[in-house]
């Protein structure tokens, strides 16, 4: 093992999208000498691709926006199933994470009064979105990028050396996160894309911001980073995962053609007044707003129409209900055959809007669906259905610090649970991966002051073979073609509508499947024609294969989670259950792993706060809470 | 309405490679990208190639089809006739790392040479700006950093020797927003000439018509940052009016 690289950091980073460039800003602002670990190159992250905004009370477009309605806003989206903690401080905390991103460089689109501007999104109650055109993503990711940039020249001009204290390990692929005898991380393994070299972090604290499981479902908006690399890596280290069953397909991805099925489409569409129909010209979304959002929603077209000039006299379109709401909703017009000829629904924005506001304000919008289904939005409506989006469900963490309940480890961003309930608003994603990056890297650069660890060499022998399996093995399954399986499998019996009897099925075909990931060989003699041994680096079929495994244990977790909980909330729908329990709403679902196998615990979630209640009225308390969880009487 | 399309990858390691010939099935409203994944699952799963999104949003896709600098996840199967040959190779002005896989790590060492934004005493949080004022550096910030511009551009596309005095449109773009950044206060109009090598655009434009976000980089960065330097060189002061309400600092920024 002498000839693998041992570097020595203080904090590492596993993951380089929002959550992660943040949080090893925070560590190296700090002064820990930090690495960042990206799968794709510096700046590639998922985050890029998100479009809408990122949620903060600024009140610049409505002053009487604050913190306690965004948190009221995001507690109803998750079906008051929150970690009611995290969301308190993702709502303080979000507008001065957006502020900061100003002082890096970030140029947001503006109010009149030169102020940052605010958009309407799913679920908010007032225009909360800081925005740049539907590109909002790729500003955050730049400007974090940036900042990293701005670090290194400070540590440049005091070191003479750009890398000093905050590195970039761009195209790396972390395997394994690495124990020291008294069970705390003591760093990470992985390899290098490049060169197919293997590489030792030797770190005090970890921190994972890897982002969500998308590749384990066929129709997603995700890319194929998303392999629920860091769900698999807490769980496999011993940390546990909660909330595995609330999976959130975004109402309108892509529908065709088939070969950009599940391409996100923004939800700003709606934002900005475009409305969904069936295929008899209906805007069917009247006919599906639940009763506990009844009093919120407007009942008639008009009215809805009227909202966007007159938001404070009108109820909002309920085009613009929370995502789990009309995802559920196209899929049903779909089901009845009211459907478009791909199999969505029509979203249509080109009746709405004049084409020049349409191609300000939606610029990626148009180019993509002229470029990618010859599409002209200005002029025809575009075809959507739901796509596999994001995963609410992640590691468990403590919402102050991030830490996960193995020393050492840190979760921020999508791969962390708990902060979006049963389903998150649009927005609040972005925010998210600021106010928690950064206060993971907090969190970890306090640990790692505190701490000093060494890796076991046997720990590094372990995770050498079992990234050399796949590689070694003669003959075996195509990786490729087990990956497809595992998606359709997921896509047919846990997506969107599940029954009982299909996750029994979807368990038992996983747990086929599990053996068949533990068998698939990437050789050349594996089925292929190249004829020589190119060795390991850069080589797609070897990385599918190691990704392979993390889809699989996240598969299974989301799928035994989903078979458990006998209720539907949120991002978790269950035909032979239909309605919200309030008994249900104190549970959470804990999963971990014992010798490879996926456990599943029910845990009773924290009473919220009092003043946090108060916040509500008990009518709309009552229809999520038990009685016991209600407030004391006086209150009326 | 699917179809066999004949296909030509570049196949290889630094320096040593060729081109090799597959026959590959396209379906209808297919990418190049798409076919490209065909290969890869089925008859060479080691094919070396870099995406993430597959919607044009990340910039990782890069190389040159038929030649012509592009974006493999937005080029589109029916923009070729059935029966034409497509010719996948890795983008020319970057040192292959395997197959349509290039080294393009220049890009990030001239990125680190810009001295980053520089808001000045603002305090997070009080930034006033008009739209009007920020839509010209939005334009940049569209960028993707798929380096097709800095692949093009002859500068440095067959010119090995002048990578090291040049950032390519990319970052000479990068200067540009900065300086018309309506909040920023350095002024890195001399570094552009001297150590970002603006002097070796002759303003072509081959930069611009590669450009998948369609960002006029010769028209609103280049041509505007050469006015600005020879601006600077004759009279500092109508620079610094120019820029109502920001107080530049009167001295040149170094590189960082
Ligand atoms: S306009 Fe300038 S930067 Fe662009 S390709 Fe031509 S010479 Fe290069
Ligand atoms: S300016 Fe255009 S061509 Fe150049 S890197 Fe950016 S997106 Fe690519
Ligand atoms: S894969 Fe992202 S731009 Fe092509």
């Amino acid at each position: 093992m002498t000839d693998i690289e041992r570097l020595r950091y203080d904090v590492v980073v596993i993951g380089a999208g929002g959550a992660g460039l943040r949080a090893a800003i925070e560590a190296r602002l700090q002064g820990k000498k930090t690495a960042i670990i990206s799968k794709s190159l510096f700046g590639k992250a998922h985050t890029v691709m998100a479009e809408g905004g990122a949620a903060a009370a600024m009140g610049n477009a409505n002053p009487n926006d604050n913190w306690q309605v965004h948190f009221r806003d995001t507690m109803r989206g998750g079906k008051f199933l929150n970690s009611w903690r995290m969301a308190e401080l993702h709502a303080k905390e979000a507008p001065d994470r957006i502020w900061e991103l100003e002082a890096w460089g970030a140029l947001f689109d503006r109010t009149k009064d030169g102020k940052i501007s605010q958009r309407n999104f799913g679920g908010h109650e007032y225009p909360r979105l800081a925005h740049v055109g539907d590109r909002t993503g790729l500003e955050l990711i730049r400007t974090c990028q940036q900042k990293i940039v701005a670090l290194q020249q400070e540590d440049h001009a005091e070191f003479g050396d750009y890398d000093a204290r905050l590195k970039v390990f761009a195209e790396t692929t972390i395997t394994r996160l690495l124990k020291d005898e008294q069970g705390r991380i003591c760093g990470a393994f992985g390899y290098i894309r490049e060169t197919g070299k293997f590489v030792v972090f030797e770190a005090p604290a970890v921190v994972l911001a890897t982002g969500g499981i998308g590749k384990s479902f066929k129709v997603t908006s995700n890319s194929w980073e998303y392999t629920g690399d860091g769900h698999a890596l807490a769980l496999l280290a011993g940390a546990s995962l909660i909330n595995m069953e609330f999976v959130q397909f975004h109402p309108t991805g892509m529908v065709w053609p088939p070969s950009v099925k599940g391409i996100l489409v923004t939800e700003s569409v709606r934002g900005d007044g475009g409305v969904l129909k069936n295929s008899d010209g209906k805007r069917f979304m009247f006919d599906y707003i639940p009763d506990v959002f009844k009093d919120k929603y407007a009942t008639s077209e008009e009215e809805a129409d009227r909202w966007y000039d007159d938001p404070d006299n009108n109820r909002r379109p309920p085009e613009l209900l929370p995502r789990d709401e009309v995802a559920r909703a196209i899929n049903s017009e779909v089901k009845a055959g009211r459907g478009s000829p791909h199999g969505g629904v029509f979203l249509d924005i080109a009746s709405r809007l004049k084409p020049e506001q349409i191609i300000k304000r939606l610029p990626s919008m148009h180019h993509q669906f002229k470029e990618l289904a010859d599409v002209d939005i200005t002029a025809e409506p575009m075809e959507v259905g739901p796509t596999c989006h994001y995963v609410m469900g992640g590691v468990e963490v403590d919402p102050d610090t991030a830490a996960a309940s193995v020393p050492g480890l840190f979760a921020a961003g999508e791969v962390s649970g708990g902060m979006h309930g049963s389903n998150r608003l649009g927005g609040n994603s972005l925010s998210d991966l600021l106010v928690f990056g950064r206060r993971a890297g907090l969190g970890a650069a306090e640990y790692a002051s505190a701490t000093t660890v060494s890796v076991p060499d046997a720990e590094v022998e372990a995770a050498v073979a079992e990234a050399m399996e796949p590689y070694q093995r003669d003959t075996g399954e195509n990786p490729y073609a087990v990956h497809q399986e595992l998606q359709q499998t997921m896509n047919d019996l846990v997506g969107i509508i599940r029954r009982e009897d299909e996750l029994e099925q979807a368990i038992e075909a996983l747990g086929k499947l599990r053996d068949r990931v533990g068998n698939v060989a990437v050789a050349p003699s594996a089925g292929a024609t190249v004829t020589e041994d190119r060795g390991p680096a850069y080589h797609p079929g070897w990385h599918l294969a190691l990704d392979l495994r993390n889809m699989m244990i996240v598969s299974e977790c989301v799928a035994r989670a989903a078979l458990e909980r006998q209720e539907s909330r949120g991002g978790h729908t269950r035909d032979d259950y239909p309605k919200m329990s309030a008994d249900w709403r104190k549970i959470n679902l804990v999963c971990s792993l014992r010798d490879g196998v996926v456990e599943l615990k029910r845990q009773e979630m924290s009473p919220m706060r009092e003043d946090l209640l108060s916040l509500f009225e008990l009518d709309e308390l009552k229809k999520y809470l038990t009685e016991g969880e209600l407030p004391a009487e006086e209150k009326n | 309405m699917g179809y066999k399309a004949k296909f030509r990858v570049w196949r290889g390691d630094a320096g040593e490679g060729e081109l090799k010939d597959y026959t590959v099935e396209v379906n209808e409203g297919e990418v190049v990208l798409d076919v490209i994944h065909r290969l890869q699952a089925t008859e060479a799963p080691d094919l070396a190639v870099r995406w993430n999104c597959k919607a044009g949003k990340c910039g990782s896709c890069s190389a040159e089809i038929n030649g012509r600098p592009r974006l493999m996840c937005m080029t589109r199967m029916s923009t070729f006739a059935e029966d034409e040959t497509v010719t996948v190779t890795p983008m020319r002005t970057f040192p292959v790392i395997r197959d349509l896989v290039t080294d393009v790590s220049y890009n990030y060492e001239k990125a680190r040479e810009i001295p980053a934004f520089d808001g000045g005493d603002v305090k997070p949080g009080e930034f006033r700006m008009q739209q009007v004022d920020v839509e010209r550096s939005q334009e940049f910030r569209k960028c993707i950093e798929c380096f097709l511009c800095n692949n093009t551009c002859h500068v440095i596309r067959d010119h090995e020797e002048n990578k090291e005095h040049f950032s390519g449109p990319r970052f000479l773009m990068r200067v540009a927003e900065l300086e018309m950044h309506p909040a920023d206060v350095q002024d890195r109009r001399q570094i552009a000439q001297d150590d970002f090598g603006l002097g070796y655009c002759n303003i072509t434009k081959c930069c611009t018509e590669v450009c998948p976000e369609h960002i006029k980089i010769t028209d609103n960065a280049l041509i505007p940052m050469k006015e600005r330097v020879v601006g600077r060189r004759y009279d500092p002061l109508v620079w610094l009016g120019s820029k109502i309400g920001v107080v530049k600092r009167g001295k040149s920024t170094p590189k960082a």
